[in-house]
């Protein structure tokens, strides 16, 4: 009994004083694709700065994003990771909040990859393939039908003969939107199917093209087309349960399991750091992190790790990001002037 | 009227019969269903055993290094300060040139491997843990020290059969080459693998290193959120099952209050996170990640268990005892601190260790107050290491399940091995308290 009340006012006097205290470690949230870049970054950074390793949380993009503009001050992040563009919404939030400048930093591209078990057989896609496997309704005869396809070869006689089953990011991915705009619109342009939806439509352009759009991407929903809201380990498990199934997954994710996954090529390119780099692989996207301006210099070491991420040694060609599958950017010098600048984005052009 | 057939006591009936039928149906049943528990328990042990046993070995590559003061110190004034200058790519090179003169002296055969792919079957942490050694001893510098240093998390899967020539054969990160040179060094005696304390001790790591990640920062964020546990939800518990129980009227108010512990107790945890977010973080501004956060959620979510465990064994303790100490004169507070707490408290502590226990292993609550990350630094000692980022055993297991390094399962079943350890410990503790103390009348 008698020990434990020294702890309490131990513990009374810590809570009366320990919040006053400066924060020294930077605090970091969002995607879960953008996570594993940013912990090898904070790594070296604790490594090789005086400062501490800062502290990088998962959570997904629009969760991070969120976080960052819940406000000023010590008990918010500094930096939201995103593997999508920052939506209006969030920055009305910001401005809302206080949070006015805002740098957005685009330090490489991901590329997303179509991938099986080692021992399934070669297919070689299109994104024509993908909508005809994936898509709610295609095109047959001229006319609109319900997708009844179960088989690879029934989508193209050029392809293996394989129950069609497919396991695509859920809603909440970063890695969805890639999907859908990438492939399934590509596909559906590509069949045909997006002008007969567009001919369905009423309204002016605009609302003929979003209608269409939207129609384009509904999915097929007799179980085909399996949505996977976790990680790629998810897909990868029910990969390995069902060997016939094919996954999506992100360039990097399949470069550490190169040994148990095949990849296959789209329109004939096969999904490489080059190709993605040199934009003939169709299926990559940018990805980004947000840094509070109004941190800058408040929050020790947030200036020097942005700038050290950003650095020739470690996004560069040659850096630890491309050996785990980051597609480094071209135009990385423009996004390091940037940085030096500390120049706020400009608003989007929407 | 007729007589019924006489019965012999020795021959069963047909009711009998059925009866003992059914008795020996309902015996099977309920060792069917323990055995089923049984084989549940032994298929969960078996794979976590299986999969984790072996990240508590690492494959480490042991080689003489001569710490050039040229490289490592220009100024040569062995001033840490000026040293830390030269970063860990420097190191790095430092180390290539030791392998592959060790190689060369051992007379190993390196086939046609460039030197670049030799250096890649040693661990990216390698060189940060020779710069980490030599900065805090400046002396090291000029001398040749024998460093064990951590082969890659392919090399160590190759030794602890995870990863085969076959599978190297498709792997990008790794190939046969590299594993038969392995082979060779360990036959050298380069490379061996042994007891990996560091699994315990040391930070958690990034993907390119995974087989540097260990448990030392969320073994010590667990241990500091215990104890704000403990040292809030004792006392608080205790106190406020003594007055319900012992001075409280039994009137509407205090039924509700009760009504209300009882069904907290049974509020899912992740329901505790979400108050902790708008409380803690939001409104009274404690920082995220810290345990000291994490702590006050999960005292909140013991509490009920605590109190009810507490209650119950005040109420165990016989009225006579009370009614003997106020008879001779003792006051209502002295009967209660000298007589009844004591006797109960066996049943207190056992009821508090379960709770702990049951605090120690959740993770849902601690997702939403930014436990969930990757954190490297360890937290200073408390107090003031209460408000320092940390992670945490359950949160630790989620989140190297969802790495993409293969690497990363062993080690979660690892951690999941630690986390059955201590959650054993504490049960085996609370039965050694009931055990020894537990008074019954």
């Amino acid at each position: 009994m008698t020990i434990r009340f020294p702890l309490l006012s131990a513990l009374m006097a810590a809570l009366a004083c320990g919040p006053a205290a400066a924060r020294d470690n930077l605090q970091i949230a969002g995607s879960s694709t953008v996570l594993p870049y940013a912990t090898i970054v904070a790594e070296l950074f604790g490594e090789n700065f005086d400062h501490p390793t800062p502290v990088v949380e998962g959570g997904g993009s629009g969760a991070g994003r969120k976080k960052l503009c819940e406000g000023l001050g010590e008990a918010t992040i500094d930096i939201a990771n995103s593997s999508s563009r920052i939506k209006q919404s969030d920055l009305d939030l910001c401005n809302a909040n206080g949070v006015t400048g805002v740098m957005e930093v685009r330090f490489g591209y991901d590329g997303i990859v179509f991938a099986a078990l080692r021992d399934a057989p070669e297919y070689a896609f299109t994104p024509a393939h993908w909508f005809r496997a994936m898509s709610a309704r295609i095109v047959q005869d001229g006319a609109l039908v319900e997708n009844r396809l179960r088989d690879w070869a029934e989508v193209d006689p050029a392809l293996p003969p394989q129950e069609i089953i497919a396991f695509i990011p859920g809603s909440k991915h970063g890695t969805r939107e890639v999907f859908d705009h990438n492939v399934l619109l590509a596909g559906c342009k590509e069949t045909g199917a997006y002008d007969l939806y567009a001919a369905a439509a009423i309204g002016d352009e605009e609302a003929v093209k979003k209608e269409a759009e939207k129609a384009c991407l509904d999915l097929r929903t007799d179980g085909l087309a399996v949505e996977i809201d976790g990680d790629y380990t998810e897909t990868l498990a029910r990969v390995q349960a069902n060997p016939t199934g094919i996954g999506v997954f992100g360039l990097s994710f399949y470069q550490s399991n190169t040994d148990r996954l095949r990849v296959y090529t789209m329109s004939g390119v096969t999904p490489s750091v080059d190709t993605i780099a040199s934009g003939e692989y169709p299926v990559s996207r940018p990805l980004y992190f947000y840094v509070k301006l109004a941190h800058m210099g408040v929050i020790p070491g947030l200036r020097e790790y942005v700038a050290f991420f950003l650095s020739d040694e470690v996004a560069g060609p040659d850096g630890p990001l491309a050996d785990y599958g980051l597609v480094p950017d071209p135009e990385l010098h423009k996004t390091q002037a940037m940085v030096a600048a500390e120049q706020p984005m400009e608003p989007l052009s929407q | 009227m007729t007589q019924a057939p006489a019965k012999s006591l020795l021959v069963p009936d047909a009711r009998t019969r059925a009866r003992n039928a059914s008795e020996r149906r309902f015996r099977l049943m309920g060792m069917a269903a323990v055995a089923i528990g049984l084989v549940a328990l032994v298929v969960l042990l078996v794979s976590v055993l299986g999969n984790g046993l072996s990240s508590f070995r690492q494959t480490y590559v042991t080689i003489p290094i001569t710490l050039d003061a040229a490289v490592l110190d220009k100024s040569g004034n062995r001033n840490p300060d000026e040293m830390k200058k030269v970063t860990t790519l420097g190191y790095g090179k430092l180390m290539q040139t030791a392998l592959i003169a060790a190689l060369a002296e051992k007379g190993v055969d390196t086939g046609d491997l460039k030197p670049k792919e030799i250096m890649g079957m040693m661990s990216k942490e390698a060189p940060a843990d020779l710069r980490e050694a030599v900065l805090s001893d400046p002396s090291l510098v000029g001398q040749t020290i024998t460093f064990p240093a951590f082969a890659t998390s392919r090399i160590d899967g190759y030794f602890k059969g995870r990863v085969t020539m076959e599978s190297a054969a498709r792997d990008a990160n790794i190939n046969p080459e590299q594993l038969a040179l392995a082979d060779r060094m360990a036959a050298a005696g380069l490379i061996e693998t042994r007891l990996n304390w560091g699994f315990l001790t040391r930070p958690d790591a990034s993907e390119l290193r995974p087989e540097a990640a260990g448990l030392g920062v969320a073994i010590l964020g667990s241990a500091y959120m215990m104890i704000v546990v403990l040292v809030l939800s004792l006392p608080i518990g205790v106190a406020a099952s003594i007055y319900l129980e012992e001075l409280a009227p039994k009137n509407r108010w205090t039924d509700l209050i009760e009504i209300n512990i009882a069904n907290l107790a049974a509020v899912p945890s992740i329901v505790f996170g979400i108050l902790a977010l708008a409380l803690f973080i939001n409104i009274a501004g404690l920082p995220q990640s810290a345990p000291i956060v994490g702590g006050l959620v999960l005292t909140l979510m013991t509490l009920p268990t605590i109190i009810i465990a507490t209650r119950a064994s005040l109420k165990a303790v016989p009225p006579s005892i009370r009614d003997a100490a106020l008879g001779v004169g003792a006051s209502k507070m002295q009967t209660i601190f000298h007589h009844v707490l004591p006797l109960a408290m066996p049943g207190i502590l056992t009821g508090t260790i379960l709770g702990l226990a049951r605090a120690l292993g959740e993770s849902a609550p601690l997702l939403l107050i930014g436990m969930v990350a990757f954190v490297r630094d360890y937290p200073s000692a408390p107090p003031e290491g209460l408000f320092d980022p940390a992670s945490a055993l359950p949160v630790q297991v989620y989140s190297w399940t969802q790495r993409a390094d293969p690497a990363f399962v062993e080690r979660a079943s690892g951690a999941i091995i630690v986390l059955l350890v201590f959650l054993l410990a504490m049960n085996a503790l609370a039965i050694i308290l009931r055990r020894r103390f537990e008074r019954r009348w």
